[in-house]
């Protein structure tokens, strides 16, 4: 099991934990390299079905991260991601989605050590629940069925 | 077909000693749709640029990837290189492999698979990059000064005098801030009045500033070079335009006993009345809560006595609109007040005062003429006890940080005390004398060599009261931390500064964060310490943080620099990354079904209604428009449509998808 890398999508906003992110390496600190980082102008820009989409092509987990509400960028939209999450939870829920696979947090752009902390357990916690092979080798045709 | 450029940058050392950069090179030149693939020392130097393009012209690229660092650093500098080889500039993407890949990564196989992932994704993206022009919109080289003290004094007078028009809108009848109501200032000891009304006369006299007191700002809307004020102007029950400025009105109206907020409580003033004689304008303002005739219909005196007629007891609040292209925020700090601390008696001790009311009993103008004399009894004090740190610095109180201008004050309180009882004795309690500053230090020693100010390292546990003294305990620990208690006549709090009353409202309308203790947040906290995170709203003095005047002024004076350089040219240029909704041809239009949800979620008002109609006038379908000079850009509406009808450029739908099937699918 120690050989399984798994694959890990960060949906990120550009101001806080995109520029949270360049910290952590100015800093220097070490993290995993299993995941991979997409931008966002902010994390209200975040549509839900982008991570659907990621599972399906292969993520293992998913984290998505913005500022500290209060702290947005565009005064809001971290609120409004943290309303669709809630309501995306629950259809993950009702969908069989693993949302222990998906970390919903901030990181602001000062908090280079915390974005490295949030990858750094978040593949361990993937690593124990092993690749999910149930929701990639879901095919339409087992959706129909 | 898609002739994309791919730049691997080596940075020196930076990412190559961890990234194997040839090879990602060779991998990504099998990418489809690569034409080109280089790797290179320093792609950001002179000859990386060249490099950059020449390949452009000679490829005959359709658009780039520079893989280096984070595209905060020089997504810019790739950007003009594009636009130099005659491609449109936002037809470059940087993938981030130092700070996201070599700095926080081990050398190694899944090190070099990140690096080479990262540069696929950004290739598929690049690909459907669309060619933009930037945005010019035009500025109204008007500023908005919010708060009239020392920082929005010299920030209105700044900008005025670099020829540009500001209005400035103050909370107060008059402008003059806190520093209208010190005596004397450290570290030379001039009089704060003398050295701040000429000023605030130059405010009022200079044609280029329109000044609005007792007003307050209303609403905000709009963005950088193109912001609607809407400012409310509280009724003065006074036509300022007839109001000579005589104060008869003040003599003679017959409520004389209403606590004078200037003089925080230690004075009265009458119901109508202008806060302090030098006040700017010297217009008098009726206090509607106190004034008789508001409270019981009869009274009318001042209105007997006013020889210019110029009350008027049925003015209502105006509400005044102004265009500008800039806003400043000055709207400056509190102290806390000392019914704040319960180990200090809550407040129910009246000889124990704050430092902003010892100010004002040191000021030659104050409630005792500038003599140091008890509240209780009005008697000389000659025992004094000044506690420096009075909250700050204190996790319990909730206030961690230092208020910075208390040691000073402190130390020239003890000084002012001295100079004016000379048989007395001033005891200060500190923590830590912090007078880092230009002749700073030297005034403390003076103090202490000079004032005979006994100053005893320590804190004051309580305060209570025994035959009409106030026993200090403390505690000393210089000497072994023995407790010390002393029988004092008067007790100064060195109270915490603390940030305005309705900070967070303001915060609010302007769209500008703030940090946990209300004090409004600056873009960067060295490289842009007078900017706020919205383009063309700046911050200036205490508002920020405690600040003294020097500091004060400076960031103000920094400020208007900065607005003055805003107002240099007549049009701005934005990035034109924002949001739109799709367009087809008729009969439909748009697939927009005009739901409208995107409209609550925008924080700019940036969406209105479109109607389409027909050659009769008939309306066909009313469809979301997003107006391109309000909107920043944030994308919150795109994820809200349910037609997915709005997309964002340079974020776009098909861009986003294509960089998570790039990424996973490898």
């Amino acid at each position: 099991m120690s050989e399984f890398q798994p694959k890990i999508v960060a949906f990120v906003c550009n101001w806080c934990t995109y520029a949270g992110a360049d910290l952590t390496g100015t800093s220097r600190i070490k993290y995993s390299p299993n995941v991979r980082i997409v931008r966002f102008p902010c994390t209200g820009r975040i549509d839900y079905m982008l991570l659907t989409k990621a599972f399906a092509s292969g993520a293992d987990g998913i984290i998505v991260s913005g500022c500290h509400p209060n702290d947005c960028h565009y005064t809001s939209g971290n609120f409004y991601a943290r309303r669709r999450w809630i309501v995306f939870k629950k259809l993950c829920d009702f969908m069989g989605i693993d949302t222990r696979r998906i970390v919903f947090s901030w990181v602001s752009a000062a908090e280079g050590s915390k974005w490295a902390d949030i990858v750094n357990t978040t593949n361990e916690e993937i690593i124990k629940l092993g690749p999910y092979d149930s929701y990639h080798k879901l095919s339409t045709q087992d959706i129909l069925e | 077909m898609a002739r994309i450029g791919v730049f691997i940058c080596h940075c020196g050392e930076n990412i190559s000693a961890t990234v194997d950069c040839p090879k990602v090179s060779e991998v990504a030149a099998k990418f489809p749709g690569v034409a080109y693939s280089v790797d290179y020392k320093y792609m950001c130097s002179d000859p990386g640029q060249s490099l950059v393009v020449n390949a452009i012209k000679e490829h005959k690229l359709t658009g780039i990837v520079v893989s280096a660092c984070s595209p905060r650093m020089h997504e810019p500098t790739f950007r003009r290189a594009c636009a130099e080889a005659g491609l449109n500039p936002y037809l470059c993407e940087m993938a981030n492999i130092r700070e996201h890949c070599s700095w926080v990564h081990e050398k190694g196989d899944r090190t070099d698979q990140k690096a080479i992932d990262v540069v696929r994704m950004m290739v598929e993206k690049v690909k459907r990059n669309n060619a933009l022009m930037s945005i010019k919109v035009p500025v109204t080289k008007t500023a908005l000064v919010i708060g009239g003290g020392v920082a929005g004094i010299q920030a209105a007078l700044d900008i005025a005098n670099a020829g540009h028009k500001v209005v400035m809108v103050e909370r107060e009848p008059s402008i003059g801030g806190h520093m209208s109501q010190l005596s004397e200032t450290f570290p030379t000891l001039d009089c704060s009045q003398c050295i701040l009304t000429p000023r605030m006369v130059e405010v009022a006299q200079n044609p280029n500033i329109t000044l609005y007191t007792y007003a307050e700002v209303e609403s905000v809307e709009g963005f950088v070079g193109n912001f609607n004020v809407k400012i409310r102007k509280k009724a003065k029950s006074i036509d300022e335009t007839l109001c000579n400025g005589c104060g008869m009105c003040t003599t003679k109206c017959p409520q004389k006993k209403i606590p004078n907020e200037f003089e925080l409580g230690m004075g009265n003033r009458p119901a109508i009345y202008v806060p302090f004689p030098q006040a700017v304008p010297n217009v008098p303002v009726i206090d509607r809560l106190n004034c008789t005739y508001y409270k019981n219909g009869k009274c009318k005196i001042c209105e007997k006595f006013c020889q210019p007629k110029a009350i008027r007891f049925d003015q209502e609040d105006e509400i005044i609109e102004v265009a500008v292209g800039a806003i400043s925020i000055c709207t400056g700090f509190d102290v806390k007040k000392t019914d704040f601390f319960p180990e200090y008696g809550y407040g129910k001790h009246k000889d124990i005062i704050d430092g902003l009311q010892f100010e004002r009993m040191a000021s030659a103008s104050g409630p005792t003429l500038g003599a140091i004399r008890r509240p209780s009894d009005g008697a000389e004090p000659k025992k004094i006890v000044f506690v420096a740190c009075a909250g700050s610095r204190d996790p319990a109180k909730g206030i961690e940080y230092c208020s910075k201008i208390c040691c000073m004050y402190t130390a020239k309180h003890a000084i002012l005390y001295k100079h004016k009882v000379h048989d007395g004795t001033a005891y200060i309690f500190y923590m830590d004398i912090r007078a880092a500053g230009k002749n700073y230090d030297e005034f403390t020693r003076r103090a202490i060599e000079e004032d005979n100010a006994q100053y005893i390292r320590g804190r004051v546990s309580s305060i209570y009261e025994r035959d009409g003294k106030l026993i200090v305990i403390g505690t000393d620990t210089l000497m072994n931390h023995e407790t010390v208690e002393i029988e004092a006549d008067m007790v100064v709090l060195a109270t915490a500064g603390v940030a305005n009353q309705g900070a967070e409202e303001l915060a609010q309308k302007l769209h500008v964060s703030y940090d946990q203790h209300r004090f409004f947040s600056e873009a960067h906290p060295k490289l842009k310490p007078v900017e706020t995170n919205t383009a063309g709203i700046y911050l200036a003095g205490a508002c920020q943080s405690p600040k003294d005047i020097p500091e004060s002024v400076a960031a103000a004076s920094g400020v208007a620099g900065k607005i003055s350089c805003l107002f240099s040219s007549s049009e701005l240029t934005r990035e034109p990354l924002i949001a739109f909704v799709d367009r087809i041809a008729a009969p439909d239009y748009s697939s927009c079904t005009g739901c409208f949800l995107c409209q609550p979620v925008c924080p700019y008002n940036a969406i209105e209604k479109e109607d389409i109609k027909d050659r009769a006038g008939n309306l066909i379908k009313s469809l979301a428009y997003i107006n391109p000079g309000l909107c920043q850009g944030c994308g919150t509406c795109v994820a809200i449509c349910k037609s997915k009808s709005i997309d964002i450029d340079g974020y776009t739908n098909q861009q986003m998808y294509s960089e998570v099937d790039a990424l996973l699918n490898s």
